[in-house]
């Protein structure tokens, strides 16, 4: 008998994460396509925060924050707390409508990243750093949300084919599904 | 059974959001020594092999995609850069001559060229660079081991690159030119006596600017911009950059003549492809030229 559905999900979230951040900045942050870098850090926890649920969403976005803070010796609690904001929306959003349309991956990833673009400026303008706002930020903030849009189907993918295995069947997609196929599944009937 | 899991549920939320709050506020209270510092100086000690592993390889991916943007930049390029050889070619020519001019003169007054081969370069691999627009700073895999300490400039072959903000024993983390914070003190290479501060320009991360120059200096497109060193006889403001370091070349000059000209430069560095540098550990004659 395997590890507790709880505990496989911990572990499959903590290796995802690490995993996320560093290939993010040892390769993806040294990347520029379309004049700025792509960031998929708030793709990955808004596509666990949507997965799993919003507690561990948020649980995941505040560890993968304070991770990337201590690690790259940023601003410690800054990331943790944008990041648990974005994991926490995105598992509401499943909690609440349970979207299936295949839009929502995209729709959530670019969010995700303005969430975490707009709201490191609004911190850094509160925490009293010069915030160098202009043309040229506006622009690349706008980049950088159209390339988290691009790319969050395939971090979602990627995300999900890891994480389903440890995953609880949700009740509400059982039901849906049990409406959907008029009760049971064919395989079932036989 | 519901209300419960919704308790739980807001309780863990507020309990994590408080968390940040109180990380942020003691992050901010603390000096450099403080205890999360050291906890940062601790996963940096320990996370930077790893850092250094995963950059090694994943070096094949970055320069698959490098080669794609290098191939479509390199074709936009070359109409541009054709013109540029036309220009380059007379001035190099005068160049040659002025440097050969150069060399047999500062032989006479006897000038160190090496200047910076006497400032100990220690040469480091980037293990990792910030992903975020807020934070310009890369990873290296040298540290207060190897004579790195905070403050210490860091170069490669293009010019000046930043400043040492942050050393554990085996890694340290250099902020770029690029960032709010780095002001370098910076002097225009072809004209006489213009000296202002290098800073980044707002708006554009990429975009930096010489600040503090006055009406009389002019300024024109092309001229290159280098640190300026320490240039006052006051041991309480030295530079921490050595003088003549090439930082970048002047893109534009907006209201030339006026009282507060703004001068952008583009760097000659490029920080978004930084796979070695160097970290001057010495400074001499307090960065005086």
């Amino acid at each position: 008998m395997g590890p507790a559905p709880d505990l496989r999900l911990l572990w499959r979230l903590t290796a995802l994460g690490l995993a996320t951040v560093l290939v993010q900045i040892a390769a993806v942050s040294q990347l520029k396509i379309f004049g700025t870098n792509a960031d998929l850090t708030p793709l990955i926890i808004a596509s666990a925060g949507l997965l799993a649920g919003s507690l561990p969403g948020a649980v995941f976005g505040f560890g993968v924050g304070l991770f990337l803070d201590l690690a790259l010796v940023q601003t410690v609690g800054l990331s943790s707390l944008l990041f648990l904001i974005i994991g926490f929306g995105a598992g509401r959003l499943r909690e609440l409508r349970d979207p299936q349309n295949a839009v929502v991956p995209i729709a959530v990833g670019a969010a995700a990243t303005a969430i975490a673009q707009v709201g490191f400026s609004v911190m850094q303008f509160l925490l009293g750093d010069e915030v160098p706002m202009g043309f040229g930020l506006v622009r690349q903030i706008v980049l950088s949300i159209l390339l988290g849009a691009i790319i969050a189907p395939a971090v979602h993918m990627i995300a999900r084919r890891w994480l389903s295995p440890a995953l609880p069947e949700d009740p509400r997609r059982r039901r849906r599904r049990a409406y959907t196929t008029g009760g049971l599944s064919p395989l079932s009937r036989s | 059974m519901y209300d419960k899991s919704v308790r739980r549920r807001r309780i863990t939320v507020a309990l994590l959001v408080a968390c940040s709050l109180l990380l942020l506020t003691a992050y901010f209270g603390e000096s450099a020594g403080g205890g999360l510092h050291s906890v940062q100086r601790g996963v940096l000690q320990v996370v930077s092999p790893i850092q250094d592993g995963a950059s090694r390889a994943l070096k094949p991916v970055r320069d698959l995609f490098g080669w794609f943007g290098d191939t479509l930049k390199a074709k936009g390029d070359n109409s541009k850069l054709k013109q540029q050889v036309v220009e380059l070619r007379a001035q190099a020519v005068a160049n040659a001559a002025a440097a050969r001019e150069n060399v047999q003169l500062q032989n006479l007054v006897g000038i160190d060229r090496s200047g910076l081969s006497a400032a100990k370069p220690v040469t480091a691999r980037v293990i990792f660079q910030s992903p975020s627009v807020w934070y310009s700073t890369i990873g290296i895999d040298r540290g207060s081991g190897d004579g790195v300490r905070i403050g210490q400039p860091v170069v490669n072959g293009d010019g000046l690159i930043g400043q040492v903000t942050f050393v554990a024993s085996n890694s340290a983390v250099v902020t770029l030119i690029t960032d709010g914070s780095v002001s370098v003190p910076a002097r225009i290479n072809e004209r006489n006596g213009v000296t202002g501060v290098m800073q980044t320009a707002s708006g554009s991360p990429d975009d930096l600017r010489l600040r503090f120059l006055v009406r009389q200096d002019i300024v024109k497109t092309s001229d290159t911009v280098i640190t300026s060193g320490t240039v006052t006889d006051a041991g309480r403001y030295t530079s921490l950059y050595p003088p003549n370091i090439p930082i970048g070349r002047v893109t534009r000059v907006d209201d030339a003549g006026s009282d507060n000209p703004k001068v952008h430069i583009r760097p000659f560095a490029d920080l978004h492809h930084l796979e070695f540098v160097q970290v001057l550990t010495r400074a001499i004659n307090g960065n005086r030229p």
